[in-house]
């Protein structure tokens, strides 16, 4: 029973890690940025939710503010630090990314402080909580795991069946090549931003209905674990992202019921090493074959 | 063209730099201890040390070696330790200070370089971004060890007590040395298969040098120095916690190389000049001083790309054949200009 309930707690936080790390997936796949300033979007969202909560009291409105404050955050971000470095060096993308993630912490701790504060998650999920032979299973959990099932269901559709998913898939498997083809990549790497930071507004909001606290600082271990269940799963690849969520989400949890809390992280990132040296482009990752 | 320049001989250029690395000495030496700055800015001066050994060590794997580690500082933070412990031990208390200290830094160096070659076997395997991600995965996982061995490391609190080492001397001849070695590998027969490497893998392969060999080298050579730039570290502070080894300072070492431009050794020393006094620099601003930071950082990257440097290294001999050449320089290019404009 009580490794029932650790699987689904598991699964939770799987699926929030697994919401977050398409987010790094997708903008990989298509421009190979490791964009470090998503988890820094997630830590904005939390804000966003928390000042619109307190603006309205409406938990739906709440919701709806926080994906588009995130949307268009992200959208601002990509138009004017990485649309300039298209065709730059990689690692100097790279910086900028690290750039922004410091930016936005930044201004996050000068607009709101450093102080944590708390988060109205009862408010927004009710505290309810179901007995199910035995087993209790909170509404948030159910929630959580619902969410993020239906919105992968729903980026899977996107990209696989709509023209502008096609659009993506194309531009990630050879830019050139698509623009080519009459594809305008700038507007296709837009909408992959637009997708991948809607995904991290509502992970933002699940994230902070599990730890109900907000903090400048919040985004950056998440996102490096997000970034590391991305890797893991095979960076690019959208079924890997949710395989490597979950898988993270699972591993950190049992390590924590085991007793080992201390040793988390060690045992995420002891995974990963151990992962990439089997199979080094991790679950679902296309093998790169280097042409002479 | 070239050959009818005055050339400066090698002893006159060895001379040369021997000149100018006394004379920074005793320039630094004058203003840190004649009282022209005060406490603050003479323990900026040493960060500034320790940074510089730190940037142009990591250069050696990414502007070098072409590739992408984000764990430099889990290496720094192996040196610290093994530094702090060394010192703090029987044999190191037993020693004279002089001798003590070199033996330090050196322990510290070699432990680390032994860590860098324990992680860089498995790691070099990968490339590009993996190889990122997984230097990452272990300088995150020597920190957590750090925090979950008390009884060796001091745990969260830290260790304490270190003997403070670090003067304005130790820490500029260790950057001296430090950078003159590096200099002289990448100016070897070594350097330069490293440096093929980064060109191109497979031709560099296909010419017969060991890849596998050179980048583990240059892997080790480069946790060598982290190590000793962190037994600074150690002996500067005084007192070390795992909390400043995280991933954001591996980032910091890193942005300090991007930003004086890969390759370019006088970039990574001025840009860890630079952005090592920038926060003090900026302490008028106060709160804004983070977000400026970073907005600067930014600006550079979208403006200049490839760093501020670019792959420009700082040569005086190369400067003042240029001045002694002078006139003949300037009459094959006034001669060039003439025929151009003829042809």
């Amino acid at each position: 029973m009580l490794f029932l309930s650790q699987l689904i707690n598991g699964l939770q936080l799987g699926s929030i890690y697994a919401l977050v790390a398409l987010g790094y997936s997708m903008v990989y796949g298509i421009i190979m940025l490791l964009n470090f300033a998503h988890g820094d979007i997630i830590m904005m969202g939390g804000y966003f939710a928390l000042v619109a909560f307190a603006a309205t009291t409406n938990p739906v409105l709440a919701i709806i503010a926080t994906i588009v404050g995130c949307v268009v955050l992200a959208v601002v971000i990509e138009k004017v630090a990485y649309k300039p470095l298209r065709q730059a060096p990689r690692i100097s993308l790279l910086i900028t990314a690290i750039g922004v993630s410091l930016f936005l912490q930044n201004l996050a701790q000068l607009i709101w402080t450093a102080n944590t504060r708390a988060f109205p998650s009862t408010e927004i999920i009710p505290a309810i909580t179901f007995n199910v032979g035995g087993l209790s299973i909170s509404l948030n959990i159910i929630v959580t795991i619902c969410v993020s099932v239906l919105s992968m269901v729903l980026l899977a559709f996107i990209v696989q069946k709509t023209k502008m998913g096609k659009a993506m898939r194309a531009v990630s498997e050879d830019t050139e090549a698509a623009q080519l083809m009459g594809i305008n990549v700038n507007n296709t790497i837009t909408y992959t931003f637009i997708i991948g930071s809607a995904l991290a507004g509502i992970g933002a909001i699940l994230y902070c209905c599990r730890y109900p606290i907000v903090n400048p600082t919040m985004g950056s271990l998440l996102g490096l674990k997000a970034f590391v269940a991305a890797v893991l799963g095979g960076i690019g690849s959208i079924p890997g992202a949710m395989i490597g969520g979950f898988a993270i989400g699972l591993a950190e949890v049992f390590v924590t019921s085991i007793g080992l809390s201390a040793w988390t992280d060690a045992v995420v990132f002891a995974v990963l090493i151990v992962v990439l040296l089997i199979k080094p482009t991790g679950f679902m990752g296309a093998s790169m074959t280097e042409k002479v | 063209m070239k050959q009818y320049y005055k050339r400066i001989s090698m002893p006159a250029r060895y001379l040369i730099n021997l000149v100018l690395i006394i004379a920074f000495l005793a320039a630094g030496n004058a203003i840190v201890s004649g009282g022209v700055i005060n406490r603050a800015q003479s323990s900026i001066i040493l960060q500034v040390g320790i940074y510089i050994i730190l940037a142009v060590s990591l250069n050696i794997v990414t502007g070098y070696l072409g590739q992408l580690p984000l764990g430099h500082a889990g290496f720094m933070a192996v040196g610290a330790y093994a530094g702090a412990i060394f010192w703090k031990s029987g044999y190191g208390a037993s020693l004279p200070a002089g001798l003590s200290i070199i033996i330090g830094l050196i322990f510290a160096g070699i432990v680390a370089a032994i860590f860098g070659i324990i992680i860089g076997v498995p790691a070099l395997r990968l490339k590009g971004d993996y190889l990122a991600i997984i230097t990452l995965g272990f300088g995150e996982i020597i920190r957590v060890c750090i925090i979950n061995l008390p009884s060796i490391t001091g745990g969260t609190p830290g260790l304490m007590g270190i003997p403070k080492y670090s003067t304005f001397l130790v820490v500029y001849i260790a950057v001296v040395i430090s950078c003159a070695i590096i200099h002289m590998l990448m100016k070897s027969r070594h350097g330069r298969a490293i440096l093929s490497i980064r060109e191109n893998e497979i031709a560099a392969e296909s010419c017969g040098i060991n890849i596998t060999y050179y980048k583990v080298m240059a892997f080790a050579v480069s946790s060598f120095f982290a190590g000793i730039a962190g037994a600074l570290y150690a002996g500067y502070q005084g007192l070390l916690t795992p909390a400043s080894f995280d991933f954001m300072a591996s980032i910091n070492i890193l942005v300090m190389v991007v930003l004086g431009g890969m390759g370019s050794m006088i970039g990574s020393i001025i840009a860890a000049a630079v952005l090592t006094s920038l926060p003090l620099a900026l302490q008028a601003l106060n709160t804004y001083r983070m977000v400026i930071y970073s907005l600067l950082l930014i600006i550079v990257m979208i403006f200049k790309p490839s760093g501020l440097m670019g792959t420009y290294d700082f040569s005086m001999s190369r400067i003042l054949e240029r001045i002694i050449n002078f006139k003949q320089i300037r009459a094959d290019k006034k001669a060039k200009k003439a025929g151009d404009a003829n042809g």
